[in-house]
């Protein structure tokens, strides 16, 4: 039998499509408890590779014969290995080329919606690490919210689309991926926005994103409108977009809230978090489509693959945005937090300019879950 | 560099052959001796901990010098040393071992000492401490420690054998201690 070899989006269309899949993940047992590939009708057994070094009949009865099975590793070898000996069992089974590493790295774009006068809005979903991209683009010209490290997907993207990046912004100083923001403003020539009161220790040129700045995508009136929103960091901005969309960054999730200690300062802000959940997005209209950078669980995402509802329905259903009492809501978020993630320190200083490590390094620092939520 | 009784050469090797090789190389190696493993592969840090834990054989660290990990593992056959009886008398607590006046003899592997012993301790492995016997006084009080109690058990015998006089097991050993830990390694 044949092992064929899957690319980490043709896996991410099997999670968009809600289709079944069998993942047979041979990393140690530690690696996958903290971290996997998530679908909604996905299977999972998980066997470390070094355990079946001797041969694979023990396992055999619980590898289904009527659905995909794809090995899954950390890089790829072991995966190779196992799938190997799977064929040679007589069965048909598929690797994900890669490993976990590619996963973590792939980004799909999604269109979210269109804009007024033939704009478009597009979620580019990072499925496995949960990060959420954003681009508008409108008569020419684009702009980009929180963009990951993988500058090119959003220039290629853009030239395919034939407009020209003109704007890029940071909601905020991420510590759980390293931005490619001001490294695509740079191949550019965009402007590169970051609020100051996030920007207080990088070391290079930015536009400081303030409270009420708006910009325009080419000739229409497309707005995009900043909004300061503090509480998972003290310079957190949201924005409005052609009054249709609200991207919160990670202040708002569709299933938990922002999480207010990743720069070490979470008894300051819970105040501010309280202020911009209950008070500042209460006054906006409840029609707005809310799209935030993140998204922790599958469970989020909608049928088409998008992270994406309406604000009047958080109201309603998050969690988080109702709890009454302060007290109740200030020890939700500062006691009993989930672990911090990966490297949050680390990806923080490189965030500021302040060391850039070389590509490997920067997987390393992102392997894993963004856990940047409270819930 | 730390001793070892052999040395395995998985450097640039992508997973899974590092723990392949390290399979294949321990079957050589001889039960109680130890196993050293170079490899660049970060991914060999947590496998070769959890595959020596599944297979029963002691991990007892790793440490890194200018991108290689150098992983150390003792060959064990658990069967064998857990449940050998230990017959040595007198013995004497962790505790009580570390609070007394007597010299702390760790006759673990070199390896193991390096990556972790009780303060002040002296190490000789119990293998060559026939041949060092000279290094030790004689009318000094010594607590035998080893891992788990057994090795130190042998080691109390052979020096009772000698001639000394002074000489008590430490119970339950090494993996019962809880105290500071002096390091060789980084």
């Amino acid at each position: 039998m044949t092992v064929t070899a899957w690319t980490a989006a043709q896996v991410a269309r099997k999670v968009i499509d809600n289709k079944d899949l069998f993942i047979l993940d041979v990393r140690n047992a530690d690696a996958f408890e903290d971290w996997k590939i998530e679908g909604h009708k996905f299977e999972y057994l998980n066997i470390p590779y070094f355990e079946l070094l001797d041969g694979v009949e023990e396992i055999l009865p619980q590898i289904p014969s009527d659905k995909d099975v794809l090995v899954v590793c950390a890089k790829e070898g072991s995966s190779i290995m196992v799938a190997d000996m799977l064929s040679e069992a007589g069965y048909t089974v598929g690797y994900l080329e890669g490993g976990m590493k590619s996963w973590s790295m792939y980004l799909e774009p999604i269109k979210v919606g269109n804009l007024n006068g033939g704009g478009e809005l597009y979620q580019f979903v990072r499925l496995g690490k949960g990060c959420l991209s954003y681009m508008a683009i409108n008569d020419g010209e684009a702009a980009i919210i929180d963009a990951v490290r993988f500058t090119e997907i959003f220039t290629k993207f853009a030239e395919e689309k034939g407009v020209k990046i003109k704007h890029v912004f940071d909601t905020h100083l991420h510590a759980d991926h390293i931005s490619g923001g001001r490294h695509i403003a740079a191949a550019t020539g965009a402007t590169y926005y970051l609020p100051p009161k996030d920007a207080e220790e990088v070391v290079f040129d930015y536009t400081p994103l303030t409270d009420g700045l708006t910009v325009q995508l080419g000739s229409s009136e497309i707005e995009v409108g900043a909004l300061y929103s503090p509480g998972h960091t003290i310079g957190s901005t949201s924005f409005v977009i052609d009054k249709k969309y609200l991207l919160t960054g990670d202040i708002l999730f569709i299933d938990s809230i922002g999480r207010p200690d990743l720069a070490g300062l979470a008894e300051d802000w819970v105040g501010d978090l309280r202020e911009t959940l209950y008070s500042r997005y209460r006054s906006l209209a409840e029609d707005l489509i809310v799209l935030p950078a993140h998204f922790m669980i599958i469970e989020e995402l909608n049928e088409d693959g998008t992270v994406a509802k309406r604000l009047g329905d958080l109201f309603a259903e998050n969690h988080g945005l109702n709890v009454e009492d302060e007290e109740v809501f200030r020890s939700m978020v500062t006691d009993n937090l989930p672990p911090q993630p990966n490297a949050y320190q680390e990806i923080r200083i490189v965030n500021m300019g302040k060391v850039t490590p070389n590509d490997e390094e920067q997987t390393e620092m992102e392997i894993g879950p963004n856990r940047c939520a409270v819930r | 560099m730390i001793k070892s009784d052999v040395q395995l050469d998985a450097k640039g090797l992508a997973c899974p052959m590092p723990i392949v090789k390290t399979k294949k190389a321990m079957s050589d190696v001889a039960e109680g001796q130890v196993l050293e493993v170079q490899a660049t592969d970060k991914g060999s840090v947590a496998d070769l901990a959890a595959w020596s834990k599944t297979v029963g054989h002691q991990y007892i660290g790793t440490s890194e010098d200018n991108g290689v990990f150098y992983h150390y593992i003792r060959k064990c056959n658990l069967e064998t040393s857990e449940a050998m009886e230990k017959s040595f008398e007198p013995t004497i607590s962790n505790e009580e071992a570390v609070a007394g006046e007597g010299l702390i003899l760790d006759v673990r592997e070199v390896a193991e000492y390096a990556f972790g012993h009780i303060p002040g301790a002296k190490s000789i492995p119990m293998g060559d401490l026939t041949n060092r016997l000279n290094e030790l006084d004689p009318s000094q009080t010594i607590y035998v420690i080893c891992r788990t109690g057994t090795r130190s058990d042998l080691a109390a015998q052979q020096l009772k054998a000698a001639g000394f006089t002074n000489i008590y097991n430490v119970l339950p050993g090494m993996t019962g201690y809880t105290g500071e830990l002096q390091k060789e390694v980084q």
